[in-house]
């Protein structure tokens, strides 16, 4: 573990610098985004005016605020959201433990290795796409057929990355484990499963915006509730501001997710280069 | 820290040791080698890189097998490492997500769920070696030779009487690293376990040893084993004196005669 800065001071610059630079980082950080969003929607506001852009091929965005509220206010946003969220949970969930468990038989065993891995990379090579109408045809519409597809869709980025966070661990490491004499389990439990965490969490985070992709596809190949579903019926009626509106219910959810895989990571992960002298 | 058990001795018969390269050629890293180190002594090994001297420690402590030969600790033939050996290497390969407690109870933790009993002999080693204060900080928040001084006391923490230590200085800065050899020396004096040091640094195995092996590569050979005769305790006043010199000039022949051969 040569770790390039082998400085001889004792305090870790967690911080920036100076606190003033943080400071207008922070309000830049805030204010340049808000300008940026601020221009665009004028900028597609004018554009439907001035090009007489009819509402069904491009809403404007007042009218895409007004059809939130009302989908909120109505509830009707929500509970196809309710039904999307836990398609999304329990597939990242389903997937994420079967893509660890695969990958930690395969980075631990050569048994496993040679008996799976060739199946695992071909089989990563069909497009998942293609295999959602299967899963509808297997399970039905309701809910378990996009577990099931979200969780294969998930379960990829979260298998190979940990077989190579596991295969990671430093052997200078393990040489020191076996000095300790430690059992195979406590060498996997204390040392190769914690150096493979960064690994792992990259991976989840991949494959939290992969279940909400997979979520949505299986809904539109087939289902009664839903984003998807809800996208898919709008479109259907040419209520284009409506499916914006889903889209924006989409990104927030996309959003907060991925935001809480991000604040887990930082926590388990203090210790990492990658989390190390970060804000917030 | 003298509650310590009895030291060991480590006998070193005929060993061996061949490596097979990518090309399919075989290289002999040890040839030969026959050392016995006595219980308590202070035994360093010298060499260029390359000379097959962290191999020798590597089979000493029971983490490769040799190709022949023979290594027993008092009597009792090595073939896995051993609870009673405590092994520093040149990284300090501490666990980081650990703190400096954690990192230095770890070889107790693995043995037993009752850690409360250990906690008092970490403190303790952590006082010795000049850490008090930083129990509870993390490696990335220490300096090299604080991560080392932590390394060691890891290695203590069992109660090893034999230490065998692998270049433990030579990512260290030259001053931390004299300091660090005083503090060894008086870790030695306090535990008074059997050593076997290796090192590039000719004046450092002087300065700490009983006796000193030059080893030469290709194939990995003891050239010579150098008795240390400069009265204990050192200090970093040795160094420079005719004595002193007399030997670091005749290591260095070894060493010297192996570049241009």
């Amino acid at each position: 573990m040569a770790t390039p800065a082998e400085s001889e001071s004792i305090s870790a610059p967690r911080r920036s610098p100076s606190g003033l630079r943080w400071g207008r980082g922070a309000l830049l950080a805030v204010a340049l985004p808000s300008i940026t969003l601020v221009v665009l929607l004028v900028l597609w506001d004018r554009a439907v005016v001035h090009f007489q852009i009819p509402s069904t091929l491009l809403a404007r965005p007042l009218d895409v605020l007004s059809e939130l509220a009302y989908g909120l206010k109505t509830g009707t946003l929500l509970i196809h959201t309710w039904v999307t969220l836990q398609e999304v949970f329990y597939g990242f969930l389903v997937g994420g433990f079967a893509g660890f468990a695969l990958g930690a038989l395969v980075a631990e065993s050569t048994f496993t290795r040679l008996a799976l891995y060739p199946f695992l990379v071909a089989f990563q090579m069909i497009p998942k796409v293609a295999i959602a109408p299967l899963f509808i045809i297997w399970l039905g519409y309701g809910v378990s057929s996009k577990v099931a597809f979200t969780a294969s869709i998930t379960f990829f980025p979260v298998v190979i990355n940990t077989i190579v966070g596991l295969r990671s661990v430093d052997s200078e490491v393990l040489e020191m484990m076996r000095v300790f004499r430690a059992t195979r389990w406590q060498a996997f439990y204390r040392v190769k499963l914690r150096f493979a965490l960064p690994y792992l969490f990259a991976s989840l985070e991949v494959a939290m915006v992969l279940s909400v992709i997979g979520a949505i596809v299986a809904e539109f190949v087939g289902a009664t509730k839903g984003l998807g579903y809800l996208i898919l019926q709008e479109m259907h009626q040419l209520e284009t501001a409506r499916v914006f509106a889903v889209l924006i219910v989409l990104s927030v959810v996309g959003i907060i997710l991925s935001w809480v895989i991000r604040v887990i990571a930082r926590a388990a992960l203090f210790w990492h280069e990658s989390e190390r002298g970060m804000p917030n | 820290m003298t509650t310590q058990g009895r030291a060991r001795d480590v006998q070193v018969a005929g060993l061996w040791k061949t490596f097979d390269t990518q090309r399919g050629e075989q290289v002999n890293a040890l040839q030969d080698i026959h050392l016995s180190i006595r219980a308590g002594e202070f035994v360093s090994v010298v060499g260029a890189s390359g000379c097959g001297k962290s191999t020798l420690m590597r089979i000493v402590c029971g983490l490769i097998a040799p190709t022949r030969g023979r290594v027993a600790v008092d009597g009792e033939a090595v073939t896995q490492p051993r609870d009673d050996v405590g092994v520093v290497f040149q990284n300090a390969v501490l666990l980081p997500w650990m703190t400096v407690k954690d990192n230095v109870l770890m070889p107790s933790d693995l043995r037993s769920r009752r850690r409360a009993e250990h906690e008092e002999r970490a403190q303790a080693l952590l006082q010795m070696t000049g850490l008090t204060g930083f129990e509870s900080k993390y490696p990335f928040e220490l300096s090299g030779g604080m991560r080392q001084r932590v390394s060691i006391c890891r290695a203590l923490m069992c109660q090893p009487s034999f230490l065998a230590l692998d270049e433990p200085f030579g990512a260290l800065d030259a001053m931390t690293r004299e300091q660090m050899n005083l503090e060894l020396m008086r870790i030695w004096a306090e535990t008074g376990a059997t050593v076997l040091f290796i090192t590039h640094s000719v004046p450092e195995a002087v300065l700490l040893s009983d006796r000193v092996v030059v080893m030469t590569p290709r194939p990995g050979r003891i050239a010579d084993v150098i008795p240390i005769e400069l009265p204990r305790p050192r200090s970093l006043k040795d160094y420079g004196s005719e004595l002193f010199n007399g030997y670091t000039s005749r290591i260095r022949e070894h060493l010297g005669a192996q570049t241009l051969a």
